[in-house]
């Protein structure tokens, strides 16, 4: 099977050209350089996404804190872990880095705070 | 009335990046001027990933990035004023200073009168209104933006159902950040044959959610007496006025507007700063000095950037140049214009002050899809640079950078012309 | 019980409570939408009038003269801003510069000073930006600007400030006579009784007088379409500029707002809908298309906003000012279309008049105040005047409408102040919050934010202008949430 897709790597956008037997991609081509070949396989084998999001917060200055996860996740984990933080709060103060949420999704990720946010005062 | 070297309007990416590089090259009798409660603009609510790859060399969120160059300006004691809106600024033709005029809560009304001046203001959502689309007037019509402060900063949801126009990043961002928190985006029209959104968010942020981008297509139409309860969309044609019979209805709740943003000029325009009337944003040199001396613009206010990184890039550049400014190191030796032709649209910086002693940086757009295209930069007759890019997009700011040493000697002005083989399409 | 209920909080209804505060009398309106001044009064060309239009011995012309005169004197008690701008009505022929005598003439047998025909160089002379194809003009020199929602709003507050009360959310479907007044039903279930009842419910004058039996009142929609410019393009001109009717319609209009921006408009189209105000692309684009054939160099790149207005026309194409002929103690106001504005001062005082021939006591009040403060306006201050206000409320200090320049501090008035503010395009009509080159989107968040702390409700229940116009869907995270819980 031949599938065809725009390689998201940097701005260039090569169109790529992907040989699939199933999962197992056996050719790429259209890439101008090796990043795009490690990119059309991963899309196709195990395509994953870092995760971003606000998690609430009690106390703070702030309703929210954005956050990330510190790894991408699979793709087709990105609603249930969306749920997992949507049922998350955490109390201020939270500062930039905090891991705020481990093994999310029994992925082995964190999730940490993108931001700082002070306590109430 | 306080006395300052520097008054740098707008804490945002390039207000921040400004302030640190004016510090490093000496300034110190400097503030920043910000509307908001916090440092950072944007970015704050820019809570996706992707920022910081040219600059830093990995992927921080909006805030992760503005936290960096917060910390940078705290770590120097540089200050600054929140809540602060600078309401007026002018320059006193006997002396040359300017005079700011800003406002808060805390420190009511507040008058600066500084050497030099960095503008960085960013720049706003073109509206419903200035697109002109027919209909009705409900609740529900949001620009992406708005709706972003409301999801990612307050916590609310502008809506269930979604149709985004325009597929600027901005609203290939809120298609997916909508999608995760529940709403359904029903599709995002796009006015021209192609995006003017980054590949990877048209991938990551649509195809990875089956959210159809129509190409070729627009609003004609908003309904809904109180609250949108729909849309009808048509194909455009070539002129991109849409073609009878194609329209289609869609159900949604919400409208969100993703069609260009808009250098937030007026407090330049106030200070009889020229504009370009292509990039919205004040005319400047290489220094990124407007056509008032002393003041400087650089971000979004200047011209719309795609990624802040090249912002960061040009307000540290615009913040040296104001140092330089200050201790009166700028070359004096007149201006050339520098022009795009062909279908190059716009060329930031406009002019070129001599004599040049430094490589050019020029940033570009161009009005259409290009593959295989020769650019050249010349003076009159004589080609003083020419380079070779496989593909050029209008979504995406180019670069072209000419060597120092080909810019002596110039008279008349520099003119950046695209081409191609057998002539432009 | 009360002595007057006025139905119809428009331009016309609140100039009649005002009026009416002049007596010792007790006032009500009752007002369907949600804030005042939301029908015709809410979108219209903001014209003052000469009087030249009209036909002789009209309702329009007469009311058109006099109300022109009145408002000078009405909007300054009211601190509205109001403008002599002048108008002049375009020729762009000689068939036009024909209508133009005639226009004259009716215009001086109406009694409107200062008519004067001028050359196009001369129109020029005035107005630069004016076509070169224009070859004459009629310039009416007592033609001006004012804002209808603004005035209306002030009409409204002033009233309430002297005692009368404002029902919203009050439609008024059922009327009974009870007593010696009548007994008023609104959709809700919710009564008011009144002695007299004024009618001026505008675009539904129609269906409020066929309650009380007169079923010879006709009102038919036209709608009329209108591009706003940015306030960059304000100066294009700075008198309002018609062009020549003809059998083509009345034309478009280039004129200057009170508020410093351009407007342009409007289209006119009979439509069966009363409450149908989309725009179309049609309309915009003869909008713009016809605008330009007055001022070529008319910018469309800085249109910030395009809106619908519907005027009530009446089948007898006049002002209908009357006692019911059915009920008693009901005087009809009806077919109150252009220049419903510019007439509203003198009808107003008209309709008072008429109610006291129909019976109502018309005792001077002694404590009414004809005067109305505008709330501080922080863009019109200048620096010490904002300096002092901001020392006294620091709220003044913050900025939230940035195109606009309008204060946290001028929010929070609309909201509480006569009339109160509900929604967020009553606050926007109050403080122009959200009017200005970004249309709403910085400030919007913060001004939801700002009416659900002052109302005391969550921001989903804020609106844009009342009923089901909420403009959040709830909070994000939908699926519930635990305290420091882990994932």
């Amino acid at each position: 099977m031949t599938r065809k897709l725009t390689c998201i790597v940097c701005p260039m956008g090569c169109p790529l050209t992907v040989e699939l037997e199933g999962k197992k991609v056996l050719s790429v081509a259209g890439n101008t350089c090796p990043r795009g070949e490690k990119y059309a396989v991963s899309e196709y084998t195990a395509p994953t996404r870092v995760l971003t999001t606000t998690v609430r917060v009690a106390g703070g200055t702030e309703p929210l804190v954005s956050v990330k996860t510190t790894a991408a996740i699979p793709k087709e984990l990105l609603f249930e872990a969306m749920e997992v933080l949507n049922s998350l709060t955490v109390k201020a103060p939270v500062a930039l880095g905090d891991i705020l949420a481990e093994n999310l999704c029994g992925t082995g990720v964190s999730v940490a705070a993108g931001k700082s946010v002070a306590s109430q005062k | 009335m306080e006395q300052l070297d520097l008054v740098i309007i707008g804490g945002g990416p390039a207000g921040l990046a400004a302030a640190v590089s004016a510090w490093d090259n000496g300034v110190r009798s400097m503030v920043i001027l910000d509307r908001e409660a916090k440092l950072g603009g944007i970015l704050e609510q820019c809570i996706h990933n992707g920022f910081g790859i040219h600059r830093f060399g990995e992927e921080l969120t909006g805030p992760e990035y503005a936290a960096r160059y917060i910390a940078e300006a705290e770590k120097r004691g540089i200050p600054y004023r929140l809540n602060s809106m600078v309401l007026d600024l002018k320059t006193d033709p006997a002396t040359g200073l300017k005079q700011v005029t800003a406002v808060s809560s805390s420190d009511g009304l507040m008058e600066f009168s500084a050497k030099a001046v960095v503008l960085a203001m960013g720049c706003r959502e073109r509206s419903r209104g200035a697109l002109n689309i027919p209909g009705t007037r409900p609740a529900g019509i949001y620009t992406a933006g708005a709706a972003q402060k409301f999801v990612n900063i307050k916590g609310y949801m502008p809506g269930t159902r979604v149709v985004i126009l325009g597929s600027g990043d901005i609203g290939l961002i809120m298609a997916r950040r909508m999608t995760l928190e529940g709403a359904k985006v029903e599709a995002v029209c796009e006015l021209m044959p192609y995006s003017g959104g980054l590949n990877r968010n048209i991938v990551q942020c649509l195809e990875d959610f089956n959210i159809p981008l129509k190409l070729s297509h627009t609003i004609t139409a908003i309904h809904g007496r109180e609250r949108v309860t729909g849309v009808t969309i048509a194909q455009v044609d070539d002129a991109r006025r849409p073609i009878p019979g194609t329209e289609q209805e869609i159900a949604c709740d919400t409208v969100l507007l993703s069609c260009g943003l808009i250098p937030e000029n007026e407090l330049s325009l106030s200070a009889n700063i020229p504009l370009d009337p292509v990039t919205g944003g004040a005319v400047t040199d290489q220094y990124r000095q407007t056509a008032v001396p002393g003041v400087f613009a650089c971000g979004n206010v200047l011209h719309v950037h795609d990624l802040v990184d090249f912002v960061s890039e040009e307000s540290a550049l615009a913040g040296k140049s104001a140092a330089d400014y200050l201790q009166g190191r700028l070359p004096d030796g007149g201006t050339l214009d520098i022009k795009g032709a062909g279908g190059v649209r716009y060329v930031v910086p406009q002019k070129l002050r001599l004599p040049a002693s430094e490589d050019l940086r020029l940033y570009f757009r161009v009005g259409a899809i290009y593959d295989k295209v020769t650019l050249t930069l010349s003076c009159g007759e004589k080609a003083l640079a020419v380079k070779k890019r496989p593909k050029v997009v209008p979504g995406e700011m180019e670069t072209f950078i000419v060597k120092k040493e080909t810019l002596g000697n110039l008279s008349g002005s520099l003119t950046l012309t695209l081409s191609q083989e057998g002539g432009i399409a | 019980m009360y002595d007057v209920a006025v139905i119809g909080a428009g331009v016309v209804g609140s100039l009649i409570a005002r009026e009416l505060c002049r007596y010792r009398l007790r006032v009500v309106m009752l007002e369907k939408a949600d804030d005042v001044a939301m029908g015709t009064s809410k979108a219209n060309s903001a014209i003052v009038h000469a009087g030249f239009d009209a036909p002789v011995g009209s309702n329009k012309a007469l009311f058109n003269v006099r109300g022109n005169q009145l408002m000078e004197e009405t909007a300054a008690q009211l601190e509205v801003p109001f403008k002599r701008n002048g108008s002049l009505v375009l020729a762009f022929g000689p068939e036009d510069e024909a209508q133009l005598k005639e226009l004259l003439e009716r215009g001086i047998q109406n009694g409107v000073p200062g008519l004067k025909i001028l050359t196009g160089g001369e129109v020029r002379e005035l107005e630069p930006a004016v076509s070169e194809k224009v070859t004459a003009a009629l310039l009416a020199p007592t033609g001006g600007i004012v804002c209808p929602y603004e005035l209306t709003i002030a009409a409204c507050g002033n009233a309430m400030d002297n005692g009368a009360a404002l029902k919203t959310g009050f439609e008024v479907k059922k009327a009974d006579q009870s007593g010696e007044g009548w007994q008023l039903t609104a959709a809700s279930g919710e009564t008011v009784a009144a002695r007299f009842v004024v009618n001026a419910a505008g675009l539904f004058s129609d269906q409020v007088a066929a309650l009380f039996g007169d079923d010879d009142i006709h009102v038919s929609p036209r709608q009329g379409e209108y591009m706003l410019l940015d306030k960059t393009q304000g100066k294009t001109v700075s008198r309002t500029l018609f062009q020549t009717p003809s059998a083509m319609g009345k034309g478009i209009l280039v004129t200057p707002t009170v508020d410093g921006n351009l407007l342009l408009g409007p289209t006119s189209v009979d439509v069966d809908s009363k409450e149908d105000l989309s725009t179309t692309k049609d309309g915009l684009d003869t909008v713009a298309a016809m605008a330009a054939k007055s001022v070529p160099s008319v910018s469309l790149r800085s249109v910030i906003t395009s809106f619908t207005g519907l005027r009530a026309c009446s089948d007898i194409h006049d002002f209908i000012l009357r006692p019911s002929k059915k009920s008693p103690h009901v005087l009809q106001l009806s077919g109150i279309e252009s220049p419903g504005l510019s007439a509203a001062p003198a009808l107003a005082k008209e309709a008072v008049r008429l109610l006291g021939e129909m019976g109502c006591p018309l005792e001077d009040n002694p404590n009414f105040d004809p005067h109305r403060a505008h709330p501080p306006k922080f863009a019109a201050l200048n620096n010490e005047e904002r300096a002092a206000l901001i020392a006294k409320d620091p709220r003044y200090g913050r900025i939230v409408c940035r195109c606009e320049t309008v204060t946290e501090g001028e929010i929070v008035q609309a909201i509480h102040r006569n009339p109160p503010a509900r929604s967020l395009d009553a606050v926007k009509r109050r403080t122009r919050t959200g009017m200005g080159r970004c249309q709403g989107g910085f400030c919007t968040p913060v001004a939801v934010e700002l009416l659900a702390r002052e109302l005391g409700i969550p921001p989903e229940e804020v609106t844009k202008a009342g009923g089901a116009s909420r403009l959040l869907t709830g909070k994000t995270k939908s699926t519930g949430g635990k305290l420091d819980g882990t994932a």
